[in-house]
C-alpha cells in the first residue's frame, strides 16, 4: 500500500522537479488536505474555526516574510506596517468603490508590494543591522502617516469598517465560511511560494542569501532581486492585511504596529528559516501560544495568583513565554520547529529497517 | 506657524541638548556592545526599565538613594554577565538576524518579568535634588534634567578616557578593531565581550536611573530604547563621540519639531522626526558622521 523508497530512480528533469516527487507524499498531501478542507468545517464549532481562522490569516503573512528572511537574508521589522498599508487600500477600495474581494485582495496586495519594494531600495547599500533598522523606521513612519493623515486613515480613529467578502453573491458571515475563504488563500500561498521558489527568481534569491558576492559574479542582478524579494514579502504581507481586515470586519492601525511585525519575525524563525513547513508551523504556534496561556491561566493560574491579580498577569506572562521561547530556539534549535518534523520524518521514514 | 519667537526657541535648544545628552548615555550602551562584539542590542530601552524598576524598588523598600542606585548597579552588571554567558556567546558566529532576534526576545522577556514581579503601576523615582527649575536669563532648566546631562557627560568623559588610556580600554579597542590579532596578541577576548556587555549594564543602570527619575518608571519606559537607533546611525555606529553628537543632533531636532512641527499636524512629530532624518542619513551616509566606513560593494 505505501511506497518506500528505496533509491534515486529519477530519468527525466521533469520527474527530479516534481512538486511531490514521492507517492506518500501525494497521499499525504490528500489526505490533510480532506481533513483541513472537508472535516475541519464540520467538525469544529464556531470558537474553534475562529482561531482556526487567525491562524490560517497568520499562516499567509509567516509564509511571505519567509521568502525575504529565510531564502533571501534580508531582514525586515516592517512587515506589520506593510500590512497596514494592504488594509487600508484594500478598505478604501470596498467602502468607496465596493470592490469586490478578487480586486481588494490583490490590490491591497500590490499596494503593499510597491511600499516593501521602496522601502527595500536602501537594501543595495545597506545590509544585516542597517537594513533592520531601516526597515523599523519604515514601521514607525508608515504608522505615524497613517495616523496622522487623515485622507488616509478615514477619519475618527483611523479606522474604516468593512463588509464581509461576497462570493459568487452569498456574503460571507458565518466562520466556516470565512475559514474555506482564508484556505483558499493559504492554499495559493503554499503552492505559489513552493513554485516560486522552485524557479528562476527563487533560485536567485537563495544564491544571495548564501553568497551574495559569488551570486553576483555568475551573473545574478542582486539588486534587482533583492527588491524582487521585497516586493513579494510585502505582497503577501498585504494580502495578509486585507484578510485581516475581511476578518475584523475593520482596518484599524492598530492590528498592525511593531508587536505585528515582530511575532511574525518570531513565526518565521521559532517555525525554521527557509522552508515552506518552517512558517506554517511557526504561525500555528504562535497564533496558538497566548490562547493556550490564557486558557491555562485561567484553569490553574488561580493555584499561583489571586483572581483579581490574573487579569494583569496574562499579559505579561505572555510576553514573558513569547520572549523566552524566542531565545530558547535560537539558542538550542536554530533551525526551528521544521528540524524537529523533519527528524521524526527521516527517522520513520527507514523505519523499522534503520540501519 | 507659530511666530519663531527668540526665547521660545531657546527653550527648545536648550532642552533638546540636555534630552539629546540622556540620549547619548544610552546610545553609549549600545555602541559599547556594537563595537566590541559586534552584537545588536534591540533592547537597549528594556535594559534601562529594569534598571530603573530595579532603583524604584529599592527606593520604595525606604532604602537611601545612593544605595539604591548601587543596586540598580550591581544588578544591571549581574543581569548582563549573565546575558552575555547563557545568550550571546552561543550565538557567536550566527547570522546578524539571530543576535537581532534574541535580543527583540529579550526585550519581551524582561518586559513581561518586570511587569509580573514588579507589578504595572507607575513608580516615581525621587532624585534627593529639589524640583525648582533654575531660571538662565529666559531660558528654564529643571534641575532633573541638568543633574542627568551632568551624569551624561561625566560618564562620556570617563569612557572616552577609559578607551584612550587604560589597559582594558585599549584591549577593548583591539577587540573590536580584530578579534583574531587581538587573540594572537594574548587578548582574552571571550573576557573582553564580557566586560563590553557589563559596560552596558553600567551605562543603562545609569540611564534607568535618570531616565526613571524624569519620566516614572512603568513599561512606556522602554520606548525611549526606540531613541537609540537614530542617534547611533546619525553619529555611527562604532564611535563614542557620535553617540554624543547624534545624541545632540536628535535631542535639538525632537524639541524643534513637537515645538514648531506639532501644532501643524496635531502632535506626535517628536516621535517621528529623528527617524526621517535617520532614512536620509542612510540614504546618504550609511556610516554615520563619525563611523568607520566600511566599503562592502553588494
Amino acid at each position: 500500500m505505501f511506497y518506500r523508497e528505496s533509491g534515486v530512480f529519477k530519468t527525466s528533469y521533469a520527474a527530479d522537479m516534481a512538486l511531490m516527487p514521492l507517492p506518500n507524499t501525494r497521499w499525504a498531501v490528500a489526505a490533510l488536505g480532506v481533513l483541513f478542507i472537508v472535516i475541519a468545517p464540520l467538525a469544529c464549532d464556531e470558537y474553534t474555526l475562529s482561531v482556526l481562522n487567525l491562524i490560517l490569516i497568520a499562516v499567509v503573512g509567516a509564509i511571505g516574510l519567509n521568502i525575504l528572511v529565510g531564502y533571501t537574508d534580508q531582514v525586515s521589522i516592517g512587515h506589520g506596517a506593510f500590512m497596514s498599508v494592504g488594509a487600508y487600500t484594500a478598505a478604501h477600495l470596498i467602502t468607496q468603490l465596493h470592490a469586490p474581494f478578487w480586486i481588494a485582495v490583490p490590490a491591497g496586495g500590490l499596494m503593499a508590494a510597491l511600499i516593501g519594494a521602496l522601502v527595500g531600495i536602501p537594501s543595495l547599500r545597506i545590509k544585516g543591522l542597517y537594513l533592520a533598522i531601516a526597515t523599523l523606521a519604515a514601521q514607525l513612519i508608515i504608522e505615524w502617516t497613517i495616523n496622522h493623515v487623515s485622507w488616509v486613515s478615514g477619519g475618527t480613529q483611523a479606522s474604516i469598517q468593512v463588509g464581509p467578502p461576497s462570493v459568487f453573491g452569498t456574503e460571507l458571515t458565518s466562520a466556516w465560511q470565512m475559514y474555506l475563504f482564508l484556505m483558499f488563500f493559504v492554499i495559493l500561498a503554499i503552492v505559489g511560494t513552493q513554485n516560486l521558489i522552485r524557479s528562476r527568481i527563487g533560485r536567485a534569491f537563495i544564491a544571495i542569501r548564501d553568497q551574495d558576492i559569488a551570486a553576483e559574479i555568475i551573473g545574478i542582478n542582486i539588486f534587482r532581486y533583492k527588491l524582487w524579494a521585497f516586493a513579494i514579502s510585502s505582497f503577501y504581507a498585504g494580502v495578509t492585511g486585507v484578510l485581516y481586515t475581511y476578518y475584523l470586519g475593520i482596518a484599524n492601525y492598530e492590528q498592525f504596529q511593531l508587536d505585528v511585525s515582530i511575532s511574525f519575525l518570531a513565526m518565521v524563525i521559532i517555525g525554521g528559516l527557509g522552508s515552506t513547513l518552517g512558517p506554517i508551523f511557526g504561525a500555528i504556534f504562535v497564533t496558538l501560544l497566548p490562547i493556550v496561556t490564557r486558557r491555562v491561566l485561567e484553569s490553574v493560574g488561580g493555584l499561583f495568583f489571586a483572581a483579581s491579580d490574573l487579569s494583569a498577569v496574562i499579559p505579561s506572562l505572555r510576553l514573558a513565554i513569547f520572549g523566552g521561547l524566542i531565545i530558547f530556539f535560537l539558542v538550542m534549535e536554530p533551525e526551528g520547529l521544521n528540524r524537529l518534523w523533519r527528524n521524526v520524518r527521516n527517522y520513520f521514514r527507514t523505519w523499522p529497517f534503520s540501519y | 506657524m507659530p511666530e519663531l519667537d527668540l526665547n521660545f526657541t531657546l527653550l527648545l535648544i536648550s532642552s533638546g541638548l540636555m534630552i539629546g545628552l540622556m540620549y547619548a548615555l544610552i546610545a553609549l550602551g549600545f555602541v559599547l556592545v556594537y563595537k566590541a562584539t559586534d552584537a545588536i542590542n534591540f533592547a537597549q530601552g528594556e535594559f534601562v526599565m529594569f534598571a530603573a524598576i530595579m532603583a524604584a524598588a529599592a527606593l520604595g523598600a525606604n532604602l537611601p538613594f545612593w544605595l539604591a542606585a548601587a543596586i540598580a548597579l550591581g544588578g544591571m552588571i549581574a543581569f548582563c554577565f549573565g546575558l552575555e554567558r547563557v545568550v550571546l556567546r552561543k550565538l557567536l558566529g550566527r547570522p546578524v538576524i539571530s543576535v537581532i532576534m534574541a535580543t527583540i526576545g529579550l526585550a519581551s522577556l524582561i518586559r513581561g518579568v518586570a511587569t509580573l514581579v514588579f507589578g504595572a503601576g507607575v513608580r516615581a523615582i525621587n532624585l534627593p535634588i529639589s524640583d525648582e527649575p533654575l531660571f538662565l536669563g529666559p531660558v528654564m532648566l529643571p534641575p532633573v534634567q541638568l543633574v542627568g546631562a551632568g551624569v551624561s557627560l561625566v560618564f562620556l568623559a570617563g569612557f572616552t578616557w577609559f578607551f584612550l588610556k587604560t589597559r582594558m580600554g585599549v584591549a577593548m579597542r583591539a577587540v573590536a578593531d580584530n578579534q583574531t590579532v587581538s587573540m594572537g596578541m594574548g587578548i582574552n577576548v571571550q573576557r573582553y565581550f564580557a566586560l563590553a556587555w557589563a559596560l552596558t549594564g553600567v551605562v543603562s543602570a545609569l540611564g534607568g536611573v535618570i531616565w526613571g527619575a524624569m519620566l516614572g518608571v512603568d513599561n512606556q519606559l522602554p520606548l525611549v530604547g526606540l531613541k537609540v537607533f537614530p542617534v547611533v546611525i546619525l553619529g555611527g555606529l562604532d564611535s563614542i563621540i557620535g553617540a554624543v553628537v547624534g545624541g545632540l543632533i536628535v535631542g535639538v531636532v525632537e524639541a524643534l519639531a513637537a515645538g514648531y512641527l506639532d501644532p501643524l499636524v496635531g502632535g506626535g512629530t517628536k516621535d517621528f522626526a529623528p527617524y526621517v532624518l535617520m532614512i536620509l542619513v542612510l540614504m546618504i551616509r550609511p556610516y554615520g558622521i563619525f563611523g568607520r566606513r566600511r566599503i562592502e560593494r553588494v
